[in-house]
């Protein structure tokens, strides 16, 4: 098996916010962390209002992994980046060094103090016994060892968040684009933005006076 | 004179050449081996009943595990699941 990845197609969330949900229902999140959120840019603007479903991308070559002083991260063999959190800090490291925002930190008191690191666990719990207690009290639900998937991609209303092993998720997509009679141009800058990179942004129109909900 | 012509080609061409050799710059990967716990695989589970339609495998047995997740992963594909 190759690599287990997340792929959103922008062209089809609505934002409907369901990943998030199914997230922390599924792995019982606390309360001021959010291992998925969406993204949306443009909002409000008619035809140019974009979003897409983040959360940790389980890099290939994880940054996370590679600045955490105490080396609480390892990747499993279908490429899913895990941490123990018996021996996380909370320093807050991989926070800084992950492009996507995806370490999160529970928080408590007055003075704003640091729990230790959660992040999204692509739903394959920690370094506890399989379908344990204890896992999932750390790490939530570890559906693969269910034989399923993430919870987010598996119950998105459009199936617009993808995730699985990166070639066969890259295909369906592939399948898809090639059925709106598109190419390669689907994901990427001009897409999102409506112009090629380092050229003017396409003039907006005032968003609505009523502010969306 | 050729001599130097022929050591400047050959010195050329080595200089080439080295261009196209490539440093591994991906940190290399650590397979569970890490200052924290051991953690076994996803397949070294049995399925769970029926009920929870977790599809089927033997433990230990990744290849049944893997056909099942990607029963799973084409699920996803509502093109093949709804026109064929
Ligand atoms: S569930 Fe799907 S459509 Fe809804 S916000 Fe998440 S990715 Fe977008
Ligand atoms: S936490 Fe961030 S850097 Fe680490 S694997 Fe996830 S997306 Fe990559
Ligand atoms: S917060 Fe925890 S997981 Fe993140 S770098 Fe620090 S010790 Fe490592």
């Amino acid at each position: 098996m190759a690599r287990m990845k997340f792929l959103c197609d922008a062209e089809r969330c609505i934002e409907c916010n369901g990943c998030v949900t199914a997230c922390k229902n599924e792995n019982e999140v606390p309360w001021g962390v959010n291992r998925r959120r969406v993204v949306t840019i443009n909002d409000g603007v008619v035809g140019a209002e974009k979003s897409i479903s983040v959360a940790c991308m389980h890099c290939s070559d994880a940054p996370c992994m590679a600045v955490c002083p105490v080396d609480c991260f390892y990747r499993t063999d279908d490429g899913v980046v895990l941490h123990d959190k018996d021996l996380c800090i909370g320093c807050g490291y991989c926070f800084y060094a992950c492009p996507f925002g995806a370490p999160q930190f529970p928080q408590a008191g007055a003075f704003g103090l640091r729990g230790k690191m959660d992040k999204c666990t692509f739903c394959a719990g920690g370094p506890e016994p399989d379908r344990s207690d204890a896992e999932f009290r750390k790490y939530g639900r570890n559906r693969l060892a269910e034989g399923k998937l993430p919870a987010c991609a598996e119950m998105c209303s459009t199936k617009a968040l993808l995730g699985g092993d990166g070639d066969v998720i890259a295909d369906i997509y592939r399948e898809r684009v090639l059925r709106r009679g598109r190419g390669a141009d689907l994901w990427g800058w001009s897409s999102a933005y409506g112009v090629k990179p380092g050229a003017q942004p396409p003039v907006q129109q005032p968003a609505p006076t009523r502010g969306k909900s | 004179m050729r001599l130097a012509l022929r050591l400047a080609l050959l010195l050329a061409a080595v200089l080439a050449l080295v261009a196209c050799s490539e440093k591994e710059q991906v940190a290399e990967f650590k397979r569970g081996k890490y200052q924290g716990k051991p953690d076994n695989q996803s397949w070294a589970n049995d399925p769970l009943p029926a009920e929870f339609r977790g599809g089927t495998w033997a433990k230990g047995d990744r290849t049944a595990w893997e056909e099942q997740i990607k029963k799973r992963q084409l699920a996803q594909h509502e093109y093949r699941r709804i026109y064929q």
